[in-house]
């Protein structure tokens, strides 16, 4: 049998990947498996699973509109199109853009699009100030309602620096 | 100037390498007979800057200073040699593929791309691969849930100095769509010569890949297993937390790990005689060949594996096969040997090498 990628020499290297249970065989020479990065068992590389990935896009999800065909991300100006093409996205402003889209890829992937995992320190940061922001509003009303106007006004201080603070860090 | 310094110790360093330990060989951890490995990888990416694919050589650049700042800070890091990719030779980077410090593809990139190596090489970070940052821990044996716990903790370093691409919705933010969520992969690598001699393999594999995890085997001619090893992984990045993901695929392997032990109890017992002769044979070639090929090696280490594994062969250690593993690879073998050698002459040399370790 010849290697089903160059054709040319014969296949040496039978590889195996079982997938969503669906099984695809590859029949590669040495060189060509080596082109994809199979060459050890052991080595580091992931599955070729781009590849695959890039034939799900195409299939398309369920959904998907014309107009999610025209869509481009602002920031890197990656298109729907190529994303499709590639399986790769471009920036992570293309999880915005591509939103619709995404939703039904990563159900079909992983069977769910909602994270459950963990989330970096500095978002934490974040939720434990606006928790921070929600108390010092309250005391501000409590201020305003004892017509302590001077603290309340400090209080309205306080938050509008921390909120500016927050969005320069965001 | 300073740049310079930076690449002779890059350099001492990669000389170093080839005579110094490697903790992910040295068959600590459960089950050393059966699992040789645990790997854990994340994937992360800086907020605000494109992923690598469509970052700019400034961009990548910037990246790289980050992850290098943050890294002066990190205490798990802080003593990290750093590699820049650029400055690696040929037989450099396979080196590194070899060891399993990168993928293939990560050294054919341009631009900035660096490599940081901690301490016995258990973690490393690839700057700037698919993702900005792909932070591995890789030790020895069966211990998924404690490579991920040092993982973790470096992760979480790093996210108070990083601010990685985030969303409440989708978790990490990733290239590629299938590492998105937890950008957590974990894998074993773990040989089941019994499973494949008893041609119960397939059953076995099968049944993995219906509770969501993935596995590759890699064969050699025809249908025989090259080395009897397989690798097993969570498909999935999404929608689990990552004990959830640590959890599923400790419990799967720890099943498999059961069945290959029952499998080799039945080799014994239906066959001990055949297999023994199958075990010594092997040692007695690998302690005796004047030529050896990579593949044959690796065909014949499985069964050696097996005998050391079952304490046939007392004078051999699990640590003496996995270094033996990594060590007969073209690329190590010419570090080893300080010149180029074509395949014919590494098989000579490899032939020397593979007696001068087993005669002790």
């Amino acid at each position: 049998m010849m290697c089903q990628d160059c054709n040319e020499r014969p296949a040496m290297i039978v590889f195996t990947q079982i997938v969503n249970n669906e099984k695809t065989v590859l029949r590669l020479c040495h060189e060509c498996a080596e082109k994809r990065g199979l060459k050890a068992p052991f080595s580091s590389s992931d599955f070729p699973i781009g590849d695959l990935l890039a034939g799900m896009a195409e299939e398309g999800g369920s959904g998907e509109t014309e107009e999610m065909k025209k869509l481009t991300c602002a920031q890197c100006g990656l298109t729907y199109v190529d994303f499709k093409k590639t399986g790769r996205l471009g920036c992570s402003e293309c999880y915005d853009i591509f939103t619709e889209g995404l939703k039904g890829l990563l159900r079909k992937i992983h069977g769910s699009n909602q994270h459950r995992g963990k989330v970096p320190n500095f978002e934490k940061e974040y939720v434990e100030q606006k928790k921070e922001i929600r108390k010092l509003r309250e005391k501000m009303k409590r201020a305003i309602k004892a017509e302590e106007f001077e603290r309340a006004a400090a209080l309205r201080d306080t938050i509008h620096e921390m909120e500016k603070a927050w969005r320069r860090k965001k | 100037m300073a740049e310079k310094e930076v690449t002779g110790g890059a350099r001492h360093f990669l000389q170093m390498m080839i005579q110094s330990p490697v903790g992910w060989l040295d068959g600590t951890g459960e089950y050393p007979g059966i699992v040789i490995s645990s790997r854990v990888r994340l994937a992360r990416n800086l907020k605000g800057i494109p992923f690598s694919h469509r970052a700019s050589r400034e961009q990548l650049e910037e990246v790289q200073l980050q992850l290098r700042n943050a890294q002066g800070e990190n205490k798990f890091l802080k003593n990290a040699i750093f590699l820049d990719t650029s400055e690696l030779t040929d037989i450099d980077k396979q080196f590194m593929v070899e060891r399993n410090l990168v993928s293939p593809d990560f050294l054919e990139k341009k631009g900035a791309r660096g490599l940081l190596v901690g301490e016995k090489e258990i973690v490393s970070i690839m700057i700037n691969e698919e993702d900005h940052v792909r932070l591995q821990g890789l030790h020895s044996g069966f211990q998924p849930k404690d490579v991920w716990r040092i993982i973790d903790r470096i992760d979480d370093e790093l996210s108070g100095s990083l601010e990685y691409a985030f969303s409440d919705e989708f978790g990490y933010l990733t290239a590629c769509p299938t590492n998105t969520g937890t950008g957590l992969r974990a894998s074993i690598l773990i040989h089941l010569p019994a499973l494949v001699l008893t041609q119960e393999i397939d059953k076995v594999l099968r049944g993995i890949t219906q509770v969501g995890l993935a596995v590759r085997g890699f064969y050699g001619e025809g249908t025989a297993v090259l080395g009897n090893l397989f690798q097993i992984s969570n498909q999935t990045t999404l929608g689990q937390s990552e004990e959830d993901i640590i959890n599923s695929l400790e419990r799967v392997t720890k099943q498999i790990i059961e069945f290959e032990q029952n499998a080799r109890k039945t080799l014994l017992k239906d066959a001990q005689p055949q297999i023994e002769d199958k075990i010594w044979r092997a040692y007695g070639i690998v302690k005796n060949a004047r030529v050896l090929t990579s593949q044959e090696f690796m065909n014949l280490s499985s069964a050696i594996r097996l005998g050391v594994a079952m304490g046939m062969i007392p004078d051999v250690t699990v640590q003496t096969i996995n270094q033996l593993m990594i060590e007969t690879q073209p690329s190590h073998l010419q570090k080893r040997a300080g010149k180029k050698m074509e395949p014919a002459e590494r098989d000579i040399y490899r032939a020397d090498f593979v007696r001068k370790i087993l005669s002790g």
